[in-house]
């Protein structure tokens, strides 16, 4: 299978403090790849890299093979990748149909003009758009409370609600930071069903978290940092045995191999 | 959906209103001299007042897309007003011109030469996230209230432009209140269901994101500051519109109707109507000017209360803010829709009955 993401020594400096330390992997297109490590690895910045939020101060991001580590987020949005957040991050003032249809934001049309005098099919663009959106909240199982406000959903379906938003960006990468935390047994049960008909449908998966088990169980390929180095990657049986693995996530460091 | 429910609901709103504002002019008082002559001639002091209402609803419909929608503050709107009203009268009246355009061309003057101001502020503090923008335009407020109070060969100085023309369109010449109220009415009402067009679209949910999560509508494709400046732009396009109405209107402006204190009641006004809603605006706009025709009266009268706008609208604010921090608007219509749910037990077809207290 080609790759879809590559990123080259990706270093990313926050004053003094070094989070990401020259990093390089790949993600493979129509897999599901999990980046995981202790906490203060450098995940999260590594995922803000992918999508935008900030730039690497070194090295570079490949998408399908062209640069987008320069590219600021909403352009990266447009080449094709999506993401959640960890503190979900939904809009608040909205209802969850409009947040969907935020994502439908580059699929959709309509200018100041169209949008002020309702002229050249703004009507009709505006129902299409609320259909499309529509499709992604039955693909997620939200589509019974479109109209009500995004903030008043439980916990569990604002993490759905962010990944149907995502997911209606239409993107070839989607990047899940920590969708399982907090969850209940039987919505981790329901998130990795939905994780799974996402690859289905062809959308290459990047997902970090912190649930082992559930990475695990899923993933086709599993990358690991520690202090913002990449120490081991392999599919989950290999990583799992790997020493450097088990070191850094039991704070040991094994003799003659040191994390930093 | 039910969308046809809708639209005639709309409709039937829009015919109301219609009739309202049509029959107004007649209803108001008038002293028997004043009946006496054609109802375009009529002057009275409350339709004076409600032109003046109009023309706020503009100025805090335009603040209320960019603070209550977009999340961006402006603390020197009133420059954006007195821009669009400066520019008209210096172009139609000013001293230092020989020439002197038409009003109607000075109007659409005005509002692009405020645009392409807010153009070059908006540009480099919204590409900045937190409260830039807010300390810009305090800082550009100040900057036009002197220029306006010291320029005095173009701008008058303190004593302002006086003898600004009536505007006129072809042979019809704004000369009287009725003709005023009629003209602003339907500018504020074109101006409402303008912004609330937009809200409702693919640039308004654009707008709506940005406040929510800058993160989050960037990552989803929302050209962040783009949209900003954008709403930016607009609110004080809006604001230029309203200052060439407020100009050509009453005729003579000084620099005291743009200085600090309205660009706080601009803020005060959408506070207390309600952020993000346009008929917030609208009533904020109304309650804040009617407090000041009557504080002004009151002023006249025991000349203790003269300058206490700064004190009434200080007050107001807090008290908004503790008592119905979602303004009056919604704040009420809560309360409305509480009252009239209880009696009158909605169909079946919404789901959730928690989701009963919202529309």
């Amino acid at each position: 299978m080609s790759i879809l993401l590559e990123a080259g020594k990706v270093r990313k400096i926050f004053g003094g403090l070094v989070a990401v330390n020259g990093a390089s992997f790949t993600v493979r297109a129509e897999q599901i790849t999990a980046l995981i490590g202790p906490n203060g690895a450098g995940k999260t910045t590594m995922l803000n890299m992918i999508s935008g939020v900030f730039p690497p101060t070194d090295g570079w991001i490949h998408l399908s093979r062209k640069p987008i580590h320069h590219l600021p987020p909403h352009k990266i949005s447009a080449r094709g990748i999506a993401r959640t957040f960890q503190q979900v991050e939904l809009f608040a003032n909205m209802t969850v149909l409009e947040n969907v249809m935020v994502g439908r934001h580059l699929r959709s049309r309509g200018n100041l003009f169209t949008a002020a005098t309702r002229l050249g099919g703004a009507n009709r663009e505006e129902r299409r758009t609320a259909n499309d959106a529509m499709t992604y909240l039955e693909m997620v199982g939200l589509a019974e409370v479109a109209g009500e406000d995004a903030a008043d959903l439980p916990f569990g379906r604002q993490r759905l609600l962010e990944i149907a938003r995502a997911l209606a960006t239409e993107p070839y990468l989607l990047l899940l930071d920590e969708a399982a935390s907090a969850l209940s047994t039987r919505e981790k049960k329901d998130l990795v069903e939905l994780i799974f008909r996402i690859r289905q449908s062809g959308v290459t998966i990047f997902l970090v978290d912190h649930d082992m088990d559930l990475v695990m169980d899923i993933s086709d390929h599993v990358i690991v940092l520690d202090h913002g180095e990449k120490i081991a990657e392999g599919t989950p049986a290999v990583v799992q045995r790997d020493e450097r693995v088990i070191a850094a996530y039991l704070g040991e460091e094994p003799v003659g191999k040191s994390g930093e | 959906m039910k969308r046809s429910a809708f639209f005639s609901s709309t409709l039937c709103w829009a015919l109301v209103g219609l009739v309202a504002i049509a029959v107004t002019p007649l209803l108001v008082h008038y002293d028997i001299e004043e009946l006496k002559k054609p109802l375009l001639e009529r002057q009275s002091y409350l339709l004076h007042v409600l032109s003046l209402i109009s023309i706020y609803t503009i100025l805090a419909v335009g603040l209320n897309l960019l603070m209550g929608y977009a999340g961006q503050v402006s603390l020197g709107h009133a420059a954006f007003y007195g821009l669009g009203a400066y520019t008209s009268a210096i172009l139609t009246a000013g001293p230092s011109l020989a020439q002197h355009l038409s009003p109607l061309l000075a109007l659409p003057i005005g509002i692009v030469l405020t645009a392409a101001v807010a153009l070059l502020i908006g540009m480099p503090c919204l590409r900045l996230r937190g409260h830039y923008l807010a300390m810009a335009t305090l800082g550009f407020g100040w900057i036009v209230y002197i220029v306006m109070r010291q320029w005095s060969n173009v701008t008058g100085g303190i004593s302002g432009l006086t003898d600004i023309p009536k505007l006129a369109v072809g042979g019809l010449v704004f000369d009287s209140d009725v003709k005023w109220f009629y003209l602003t009415v339907v500018s504020a009402v074109l101006t409402m269901v303008l912004s609330a067009n937009i809200i409702r679209s693919r640039v308004g949910r654009a707008l709506r994101a940005l406040h929510g999560s800058e993160n989050a509508a960037a990552t989803l494709g929302v050209n962040v500051a783009y949209y900003k400046v954008l709403v930016f732009v607009i609110a004080a396009a809006l604001a230029a519109f309203a200052g060439s109405l407020y100009a050509h209107k009453v005729n003579f402006i000084s620099p005291n109707s743009f200085g600090f204190l309205i660009s706080v009641e601009l803020v005060v006004m959408v506070v207390v109507g309600g952020m993000a809603s346009v008929w917030g605006a609208v009533v904020g706009a109304t309650t804040i000017t009617l407090l000041f025709e009557w504080l002004a009266d009151l002023g006249q009268e025991y000349p203790a209360f003269q300058d206490m706008n700064g004190v009434a609208y200080g007050l107001i604010l807090v008290v908004v803010m503790v008592f119905l921090p979602a303004g009056l608007t919604v704040g009420t219509r809560d309360l409305l829709l509480r009252w009239f749910r209880r009696r009158r037990p909605v169909p079946v077809p919404q789901p959730a009955p928690r989701e009963v207290t919202r529309v």
